[in-house]
């Protein structure tokens, strides 16, 4: 009915551009589909028991990806402990200490810069300023890592303490709590939500992250505990990938390692999610 | 008394010093990036190793000419924004104003997913599916190109482009769309006359974001582009981005030849800081 009053010109508008927005859509849903699709089917199949609980052998020639596995999760958990504080730290002086707005503009355009910085810059700088000191080893590309992650707790921190009601602070500082008291009592409990969600997007990050750790963690496949670990090189999951499918064309192993990298991935987001969803719904009550 | 007041302030200014990192670190990294930077440029002359053709840094007179990687990196993230921005687009459009709400939650957790990909899982699937296909498809020697590389960009920085768009668009005050509704526009002719005009800035900061993410990707790029440092002449050339200039050579290199990298780093790194300028000009517009 509407249809019959427009004119020739309008009606060829909406129909291209209801074309174009669905092929888009199409597109990036197929696209989507076809990568986790793809490297699931390309990576199942070669992730085998011996692959995840053996290292390299030259002996054997069989490749096994323990060694990165347990640098991730060495590195993940190093970063994460040294990030969380500085980040929640930062965030909660934003919202509660600073007075200056200067300072405030100042610190919160120094977090949009940090997560503007390509990772590659990242990975150079942190060879100057942690591996050329103290050594390719994990601490130093955990401690790249750190300023990586920085803005992201920060972001997340900050958004959840804005939403703790100003009431609560004022009758806490009513009953004569101290500031620090107030901060530790009342401010701190409700920045939980945005402190998980701040650690598993940081997670999300650090697993997907090479570029920062070429050069400052480097890329060693051998088993160690968690402190001789952080002071040894050695390759994550995400290094070794690029390693054996650019350096040794080893294309099995490879996909295997994208397929846990798909499956962490997928996790991730639905954690992140569900931590959303569940305390949306705590704040609404 | 005087001891909680004493220990307020020490709490105070511990915080403050936290604060204080995030610029700490910038400070940091930007000094660290010119000193070690300006030592190369200085001994090849700034004009030779912006504008010099020829990149041969282990020759036996070594040429360190940046121009074909400045130019690569450019017209790969052009490339990159081409396909990616108009696909981006409509798709965060239909997302935000026609998509049921299933399909929307659908589609955005699919858009998170391909945000959350690790960068060398696109190289992976960029060499084995891209690369080949480009040397089956178009019949050349080598797959291994500026296209591969620009289709991998385009596809690295369309999450980015959608969350953006997706955002700015559902800013849109229900108002405006109301109206030009009621004054006979059809749904689909207010939604890009009247909402995308409104939404513009944070369209246009999702747009500079994909540049920047495009002009720093370097592992993804690193598999797929060649990694020859040719002019980039064709679309089908071996090429060698800023980024993957740095990573390539980092390993083994000593002496002048790291300074040099050190320098493009420099120059990779003014690109990234005028472009978050741009970015934050554009978020600024959009929040007012």
């Amino acid at each position: 009915m509407l249809n019959q009053a427009l004119s020739n010109k309008r009606k060829s508008f909406e129909l291209l551009m209801k074309g174009l927005m669905l092929l888009s859509v199409a597109l990036t849903a197929a696209l989507t589909l076809f990568l986790l699709v793809y490297v699931l089917l390309q990576g199942i199949p070669n992730i085998t028991w011996e692959l995840l609980s053996t290292k390299p052998s030259y002996l054997t020639e069989s490749i096994g990806i323990l060694p990165d596995i347990l640098n991730t999760v060495y590195i993940v958990l190093a970063t994460l402990l040294i990030v969380l504080p500085l980040g929640v730290g930062a965030a909660i002086y934003l919202t509660e200490y600073a007075t200056n707005r200067k300072v405030v503009g100042m610190i919160e355009y120094a977090a949009e810069t940090l997560s503007g910085i390509p990772s590659i810059i990242y990975g150079l700088v942190g060879m100057l300023l942690f591996s050329n000191h103290m050594g390719t080893c994990l601490m130093a590309g955990s401690l790249t890592l750190v300023i990586m992650n920085l803005p992201t707790i920060m972001r997340t921190t900050q958004e959840s303490l804005k939403t703790v009601p100003q009431s609560y602070r004022e009758g806490a500082f009513g009953l004569g709590a101290g500031k620090w008291r107030v901060v530790r009592t009342v401010v701190l409990p409700g920045c939980v939500d945005g402190v998980i969600t701040g650690c598993i997007l940081s997670v999300g990050r650090i697993l997907g992250e090479s570029a920062a750790l070429l050069f400052t963690a480097g890329f060693a496949h051998a088993v160690n505990g968690m402190m001789d670990g952080l002071a040894a090189p050695g390759a994550t999951l995400t290094v070794a990938l690029y390693v054996y499918a650019k350096e040794q064309g080893e294309f099995g192993v490879a996909f295997a390692i994208a397929a846990i990298l798909m499956v962490l991935t997928v996790l991730i987001n639905f954690a992140a999610a569900l931590v959303q969803k569940y305390f949306a719904k705590r704040r609404s009550l | 008394m005087k001891k909680n007041q004493l220990m307020e302030k020490a709490i105070h200014g511990l915080f403050l010093v936290l604060g204080l990192i995030t610029v700490g670190c910038v400070l940091l990294i930007t000094v660290y990036l010119v000193i070690s930077g300006i030592p190369a440029i200085r001994e090849i002359g700034l004009i030779d190793f912006l504008f010099g053709k020829e990149w041969a840094s282990t020759a036996s007179e070594p040429k360190y000419g940046i121009l074909p990687f400045i130019l690569t990196s450019i017209y790969g993230t052009t490339g990159a924004i081409l396909i990616g921005v108009p696909v981006g687009f409509m798709t965060a459009v239909y997302l935000s104003k026609l998509a049921s709400p299933k399909v929307k939650s659908v589609m955005q957790s699919a858009v998170s997913l391909l945000a959350g990909i690790s960068s060398v899982v696109y190289g992976l699937v960029g060499m084995l599916v891209l690369v080949l296909g480009i040397r089956k498809f178009f019949d050349v020697p080598d797959g291994a190109s500026l296209l591969a590389a620009i289709i991998v960009l385009a596809i690295m920085i369309l999450p980015s482009i959608i969350k953006m768009s997706v955002t700015a668009l559902d800013a849109v005050p229900k108002e405006y769309e109301d109206a030009s509704l009621a004054l006979g526009a059809t749904p689909i002719e207010t939604y890009f006359k009247v909402s995308v005009p409104a939404a513009k800035s944070g369209i246009a900061a999702a747009v500079v974001l994909g540049v920047g993410r495009a002009i720093g990707e370097a592992m993804a790029v690193m598999m797929v582009a060649g990694n020859v440092p040719n002019m980039p002449d064709s679309l089908f050339q071996s090429v060698r981005f800023l980024t993957t200039a740095v990573s390539s050579e980092m390993a083994y290199s000593s002496g002048l030849q790291q300074q040099a990298l050190f320098s493009i780093a420099l120059v990779l790194f003014l690109f990234i800081m005028l472009i978050n300028a741009t970015l934050n000009f554009f978020l600024k517009r959009e929040k007012e």
